[in-house]
Parts: structure tokens; C-alpha cells; sequence
């Protein structure tokens, strides 16, 4: 499948290789279209952020076999005007959710599968459904069943200008090579990867970002739309980022180095001192928080510093924890002042009025006359060996993006579709998602406006 | 045990694992491993004989080679249970030479049709052995009843004896006492997962074998291997019945018990083994551990050698070819039950116990697959 197209023009060619790009290839193909995916990384790496997913968010009336109860529109819709405190364009966000309903069946039958309810760690969720074996089983599946339809893929081949309409409409490969198309749907993801952008927007820190999934995401064909007037939404200062630990790779840690350990022990910056209540509330609601402040903290490093009495509180990451038998010594471990840390841990240990400590609710174990505070699940370190997770800001994804209608018409600055140019996924989903998270809603966001470009792009192609 | 640097990067990778746990739905290695944050060579050893290596995590995983993490799951348990064939089955100085060496297998199998054969000549005369047959069929002229049947009791008791004792070893290394064996709900499922090939569904669709798409077929000539195995062993009882109650010698006519069951099975085993060689032929080569892929085509090789001499024999009993067939046939069948328990074969008593230890060990933690 890799080398250069078999034809010198499509119908529709899709950019990007991810969820929303498979599932508009194939809407686009069951409709009629001849169909080409072009996707930036080698096979191997095929699937963008999509690799690391694990569910989908979808409204359902009824339970079904991989979810439980219901979830209505208005639920889902208060969830989402929630995460993304308004940041959000109603119409299309209720036209995702509306869209999303039993998104389920129409996943199984392009071949996604789903884990049975009751296994392992996961009982089966009302809002979520877990697809087996995680984002890269799914793209595997939808790969296979766009292969059997007749879409065509080309791996290693990045888009670097997307042409609207009329003459030498279609896309051009950064080799230079063209490929002619009647419609384009650019679902090639965001612009967390491209590092010297994100040194436009942050400077020296952006250095310190640990990019948590496929470094192909450059952003590249989403720029020349807005080079040619498309209208862009969302500031492109902002991402959505979790602490990850600072021992894993730059690029494409994928989950695995999430850590989830702050809300049990302090967090100290490079200087060895507090800077935020790691008790403020539940993790779940916390953690997309804590990328951010690293982010504003001297050399955008933290270390997440822990008791032996905590050490299984949490989900284990993929290194050990910097293990020592006293505090001063797991600072010097740390390359920080022992003398700080050490005056930081005493203080914070004196401050700790100690209640009932109950991890699953906000408890009253908090600290008195600490500034910051840390107002839940507060309790001394005090039981060697103490252990330490260095923490980095980890970024998901970026939110700017392009403006779409309905349709996922790219829109232009004076609100008018450009001709024969869709966007799905991460292109489009500033839109709906403008701030904020909400699991597993790429996916929906994904998937439902994947369809919706890939059966525009068709009509538009087909008359 | 196995190797230190080899537990050193089993517990890299499964470490990863452990922080990721998408592939739950695939199997029962990894809701075993979530129940764990450390894994030490006795957790690793259990895991590794816990995989049926349907490959599925493999396809799944986003951080296999040429990712950093560098993650191969099925390959690198493969390779650990290998090392635990070779250190768990008695006695050691054989099960080491036979690690993954199909060459030895080789080696034991011309050994044994050529000491049989010179055995049979030398007792019996070559008359007797490559002459015509006195009456149809008449194999106790070639090798008499007790010289054929004393040695395979000694060698079944052999094989018997080192694969218990291996599995033995094995249930103790994974912190199992016999008394955990007195465990009736336990023992019933393990054996149904272990006899429906449970872990061989990829999750339900099928083994992403011999590339990643998912398919039965592998499951299914397993289950056809298994049947012809089963039916031969039932031949050879039926036979024994007769023979030593019923007063009736071998041979028997082509329509009888034993030979109807013999020749079924020696035809399922036959079809199987071609089926799962045309399987590894085309089999992804990157999810598998090299070596242990001298051991499955060594037991392979066996198996369908086993099979067709004896399915040629009974072909052609009433000829001249028989007695010479008939050596070759033991020949194959006591190099058989020799590299038995060092072969592919030791899979059968390794993973059962492991599955035990699985159903045990989530029945007490309360959750199952």
C-alpha cells in the first residue's frame, strides 16, 4: 500500500489517517466515490491520536450490549456545556450528539469490536463504550474493511497545500507531488506535534512539552486553509494537557505516562517549593489541570512527591518510582535543594490536620494556615522510603482549528463554505469542544463528523 | 528460573503494560497481570504460560517496535516460556538440550527407528523382519508382543512422570499448594477454557494468526489435532482391551474399533499438522520467538511422522514393506514419547496449571474473565 497513488485524481481524497479519516473514506466509498487516503505517517504508525484512544461517547435511549442505561441528549449536552463552560457552538454540538446515537452498532458493522461488560478493570459504563483491544484494534478494523471496499492508502506522504474548487483543485504532497480531487475532507488532526509552533506561542517552555501522541501531527494542511481565508476558531495558545511523567519520550508516550499520583502526596516545583492545592478536588476533575500549571512553572518540571504509605493508591506508570530513604536524600536524588524540599515536606507536614481519610470523596483531611492549601486527602509524609515521579506537561491536543458548518463545510472569514473542502476530528473539533475535556467525545466528535464530510465530500464529488 | 536479563525485560514490558491495560478484553494474561504492580520471575513465569500467543495485543499495541518502548509481548512470554520448559521438566541436562532443538529431535528420531530396527533384525532375523509376511499383518513376528508393548509402558511412564514433575515445579513456583488443587469450580472452568481453547478466540473474533486478521482457522486445527490425538489414544486402549480381556490379537480387520479410531485420528492428526504448517509458513514472523519455533516444527514434524507411518502401515500390512514399516513406526513412536515432555507437548501441562492459578486466583480476588 505504500508508494504513490495508483491514479492521478479521485473523487474525494481524505487527509489523515486516523478515526475521522477512515470513517469519512468510508461513507464517502459506500456512497459511490473512488476514494484515497493519504496519511503522513508509515504504516506502521498509521492512525494519529486515534492509536491512543480507548472509547467512544455516544447518546443512546436504551441500554445496549456494551453500555448500560441511557444517556440522554440533554445529559450529554449539559456534560459537554459543562467541560467547555460555553466555549461551544450549540447547533453543531447538539448535531454531534444527535448524530451519535447507537454510533455503536454502525462501528461494529465497519468491524470495531467491543469488550465484553464485567471483564477486567472495567464494568460497563452508561456514557462510555470501550472498543477491544484500544484505538489501534479499531483503526486496524477500519483499515481492513476500507481495504475490502476499494479505498486506496498511501502511507509516508504529508499534505502540504489543500486547493479549493476549480483549477488543480485537490491536495499537494510535500514532495510536490499532486493529487487531483473533486472534493478534499482534511481530517489530519491538530498542531500539538508542530514544536516550532508551539514555540511561537510559548517561547523557551514549548522546549519542555512532551507530546503525548503521534509526532505527524504538524498541523500543515489545516495552515494553508487558513492561509487561503478559511476561518480559523480557537486560540492557538491553547492545548489540553495532562502531568505525564518527565522520564518518558517526547513524542508519542501515549498513555502510559499519565500519572496519577498528585492528589495523594505534595508537588513541588524546581525549587523545591509547593504551588498548587493537589487536594482541590476529585482527580478525574483535576488532572487536565496540572499540564497547565507545570507549564508555568520554572524549566515546566515537577515532581510529585509521595510516602511509602501511598505508594498503590494509584495506577502504576511505566517507570518506578526515584525510590529513598529520607526526604533529603530523595531531593538530592532529584537534583533539588534538599534544604528546601525538606523545610517544604516539615511545613506541609505540620500544617495537616488529619481526619478520616477517604480517597473516594472529599474528605476532611486538609491543611491549616498553608498557602497553597491542600484541601482534601492531606496526610504527612512521613514513612520511609519516600518515593518521587518527575512530572512534564503532556499535551493531548491543540484546540484551533478550522470553522465548519453542518455539512463540515470549511467555512471562510465571511462564513461561506469554500468549495469542495470538508474537515473531521481534530481539524474541526475546536467548534464544539473549544475548551475542556470530555472523555472519549474526540471520538464522537471524530466519527460523527467523519460520516458527515465523508458523505458530503461525496455528493459534492459525485454531481 | 529463567535468565535474569530475560525477567529484566519481561518486567520492562509488562510494566508498560500494566500502566496501559487496553488489551484486557483479549485474554486472561493481562486481568492477571492488573492484579499485580510488581512482577517478580515467579509472576512473569506464570504470565508467560498464561499466553496462548494469539498475537491480538501484539496487533493492538501502539508501542511495539519501532516504537521507543520497544514492546513484544507474545514474543518476549514466548521466549520466557521456553526457558521454562527447559528448567521446569526433569530431568535438566535433557530438557536443556532439547530447547528449542530440532536438530536433536531430529537426531533422536533416526536413533530410534535404527535401534529398534537393528533390535528387530537381531532378535527376529532379517527373515522375519523383511520378508514376507507369515499371515496378514502378523506385527508380533516382526517385534513380539512384550518387547513392543514393555518399552512403551516404560517410556509412557517416563514422559508421564517428567511432565507431572515439571508441572509440579511449576504449580509451586506460582505460590500453589496441593492444596489449592482441592478447588472443584476452579479446576471445572480452567479445564473447559483450557479444552475449548478459550484463549485462542482473540476476545471473540478469532487469533490475529497467521497475520492481523482475526481467524478461527488456527483454533479450529487445533481442536482437529487434539480430536486425532484423542481418538489414536482411544484406538490403542480399545486395542489393549481386546487383546488383554477379550483374547483377540492384533490385527485386527479394517472395520473393527481400533482400527476405525486409529485411522480417523492418524487422518485428523495428519490434516491438522499440514494445516497448522501451512499456518506457520505464512505466519507473521515479528510477533514470534525464533527458537521456539524450532520446538513447535520439531513436535510438528513428529506428530505427522507418527501419524503417517502408522497410517502407511496399516495400508500396507499385508506386504513385504511391513516389517520394515513397522520398525520405523516404533521407531518414530518411542523418539516421540522420549523428546516428549522437552517438546511443544510440555505446552499442555504449563498452561493448564497456569490457567488454574488464574481461576483460583481471580475466584479469591472476586472477578473474571
Amino acid at each position: 500500500m505504500t508508494g504513490g497513488p495508483a491514479r492521478p485524481g479521485y473523487d474525494v481524497v481524505v487527509v489523515g489517517g486516523g478515526n475521522a479519516a477512515l470513517c469519512a473514506a468510508l461513507e464517502a466509498r459506500r456512497r459511490g466515490a473512488s476514494v484515497l487516503l493519504v496519511e503522513a505517517a508509515p504504516e506502521h504508525l498509521r492512525g494519529g491520536n486515534s492509536r491512543h484512544t480507548r472509547n467512544v461517547r455516544y447518546y443512546h435511549e436504551r441500554e445496549d450490549h456494551y453500555l448500560a442505561g441511557s444517556y440522554t441528549e440533554e445529559e450529554f449536552w449539559k456534560d459537554l456545556l459543562q467541560v467547555t463552560g460555553g466555549e461551544t457552538d450549540e447547533r453543531l454540538a447538539r448535531l454531534t450528539i444527535r448524530s451519535s446515537a447507537d454510533l455503536g452498532f454502525w462501528m461494529m458493522t465497519n468491524g470495531v469490536r467491543w469488550q465484553p461488560p464485567l471483564q477486567g478493570t472495567l464494568q460497563l459504563s452508561r456514557t462510555n463504550a470501550f472498543f477491544l483491544g484500544g484505538g489501534k484494534a479499531l483503526l486496524n478494523a477500519y483499515y481492513r474493511t476500507a481495504a475490502r471496499l476499494g479505498v486506496e492508502a498511501v502511507y509516508e506522504s504529508p499534505v502540504s497545500d489543500v486547493v479549493a474548487g476549480g483549477e488543480g483543485r485537490g491536495v499537494v504532497l510535500e514532495d510536490g507531488r499532486r493529487v487531483a480531487a473533486k472534493a478534499v475532507v482534511v481530517a489530519s488532526g491538530g498542531f500539538e506535534a508542530n514544536l516550532e509552533w508551539m514555540a511561537a506561542q510559548w517561547g523557551e517552555a514549548a522546549r519542555n512539552f512532551a507530546i503525548r501522541g503521534t509526532p505527524f501531527n504538524r498541523g500543515r494542511p489545516v495552515q494553508a486553509l487558513l492561509d487561503k481565508g478559511a476561518k480559523a476558531i480557537g486560540d492557538p495558545k491553547e492545548f489540553h494537557s495532562v502531568a505525564v511523567d518527565a522520564r518518558g519520550p517526547q513524542f508519542d508516550g501515549g498513555i502510559v505516562t499519565r500519572l496519577d499520583t498528585v492528589p495523594f502526596g505534595i508537588v513541588v516545583n524546581r525549587e523545591g517549593v509547593r504551588f498548587a492545592d493537589e487536594g482541590q478536588d476529585f482527580w478525574p476533575k483535576r488532572y487536565a489541570s496540572w499540564g497547565g500549571l507545570i507549564a508555568r512553572q520554572p524549566g515546566q518540571v515537577a515532581f510529585s512527591l509521595l510516602d511509602s504509605t501511598m505508594a498503590a493508591e494509584f495506577m502504576p506508570s511505566l517507570f518506578p518510582p526515584i525510590e529513598a530513604g529520607s526526604v533529603r536524600e530523595l531531593a538530592r536524588e532529584l537534583g533539588l535543594d534538599p534544604e528546601v524540599v525538606e523545610e517544604t515536606v516539615s511545613r506541609f507536614n505540620a500544617a495537616v490536620r488529619e481526619g478520616t481519610y477517604d480517597p473516594t470523596a472529599l474528605d476532611d483531611c486538609h491543611t491549616a494556615g498553608l498557602d497553597p492549601p491542600k484541601s482534601h486527602w492531606a496526610r504527612p509524609l512521613a514513612r520511609p522510603p519516600f518515593l518521587a515521579y518527575p512530572l512534564r506537561p503532556g499535551i493531548t491536543f491543540t484546540y484551533r482549528c478550522l470553522a465548519v458548518d453542518e455539512g463540515a463545510r470549511v467555512l471562510d472569514e465571511a462564513g461561506k463554505p469554500m468549495a469542495g473542502v470538508f474537515a473531521a476530528g481534530e481539524a474541526m473539533a475546536g467548534n464544539i469542544l473549544g475548551r475542556g475535556y470530555l472523555a472519549g467525545f474526540g471520538m464522537t466528535i471524530g466519527t460523527v463528523f467523519g460520516r458527515i464530510a465523508g458523505r458530503e465530500a461525496a455528493k459534492h464529488a459525485l454531481t | 528460573m529463567p535468565s535474569p536479563e530475560l525477567i529484566q525485560e519481561a518486567e520492562r514490558q509488562l510494566t508498560i503494560c500494566n500502566a496501559c491495560r487496553y488489551c484486557e478484553g483479549y485474554c486472561a494474561v493481562f486481568p492477571a497481570m492488573e492484579l499485580r504492580r510488581r512482577f517478580d520471575e515467579r509472576d512473569i513465569v506464570y504470565l508467560a504460560n498464561l499466553c496462548f500467543e494469539c498475537r491480538a495485543c501484539y496487533y493492538a499495541c501502539p508501542f511495539t517496535p519501532p516504537h521507543d518502548y520497544q514492546l513484544n509481548i507474545p514474543q518476549v512470554l514466548a521466549e520466557v516460556r521456553l526457558q521454562t520448559y527447559a528448567e521446569y521438566t526433569p530431568p535438566r541436562v535433557l530438557s536443556r538440550l532439547f530447547r528449542g532443538n530440532g536438530r536433536l529431535v531430529a537426531f533422536a528420531v533416526a536413533a530410534c527407528v535404527l535401534l529398534v530396527l537393528l533390535a528387530a533384525v537381531a532378535v527376529q532375523g532379517s527373515d522375519a523382519v523383511f520378508g514376507e509376511p507369515a499371515a496378514e499383518g502378523s506385527f508380533y513376528q516382526v517385534v513380539p508382543y512384550l518387547a513392543m508393548t514393555l518399552p512403551a509402558l516404560a517410556l509412557s511412564g517416563y514422559w508421564i512422570w517428567a511432565l507431572l514433575a515439571g508441572g509440579l515445579r511449576f504449580w509451586r513456583s506460582t505460590r500453589g499448594s496441593l492444596g489449592d488443587l482441592v478447588d472443584g469450580p476452579s479446576l471445572s472452568k480452567a479445564t473447559k477454557d483450557a479444552f475449548g481453547l478459550e484463549y485462542l478466540k482473540g476476545g471473540g473474533e478469532g487469533c490475529t494468526y497467521p497475520d492481523e486478521r482475526p481467524s478461527a482457522s488456527r483454533r479450529w486445527l487445533h481442536q482437529a489435532l487434539v480430536a486425532g490425538i484423542l481418538l489414536d489414544f482411544a484406538s490403542t486402549t480399545v486395542a489393549a482391551v481386546y487383546h488383554n480381556f477379550l483374547g483377540e490379537d492384533a490385527p485386527y480387520p479394517y472395520l473393527s474399533l481400533p482400527v476405525v479410531l486409529g485411522t480417523a485420528g492418524g487422518a485428523l492428526i495428519v490434516g491438522a499438522v499440514l494445516g497448522l504448517a501451512w499456518l506457520k509458513l505464512r505466519a507473521d514472523p515479528l510477533p514470534a520467538y525464533r527458537r521456539m519455533l524450532g520446538l513447535d516444527w520439531a513436535f510438528l514434524w513428529l506428530l505427522l511422522l507418527t501419524a503417517a507411518t502408522g497410517l502407511v502401515l496399516l495400508a500396507l500390512r499385508d506386504t513385504s514393506a511391513m516389517g520394515a514399516l513397522l520398525t520405523v513406526h516404533l521407531g518414530i513412536v518411542a523418539a516421540l514419547y522420549l523428546a516428549l515432555p522437552y517438546s511443544k507437548f510440555a505446552h499442555v501441562v504449563y498452561r493448564y496449571a497456569a490457567l488454574v492459578r488464574y481461576r483460583i486466583e481471580t475466584a479469591r480476588q472476586g472477578r473474571a474473565v
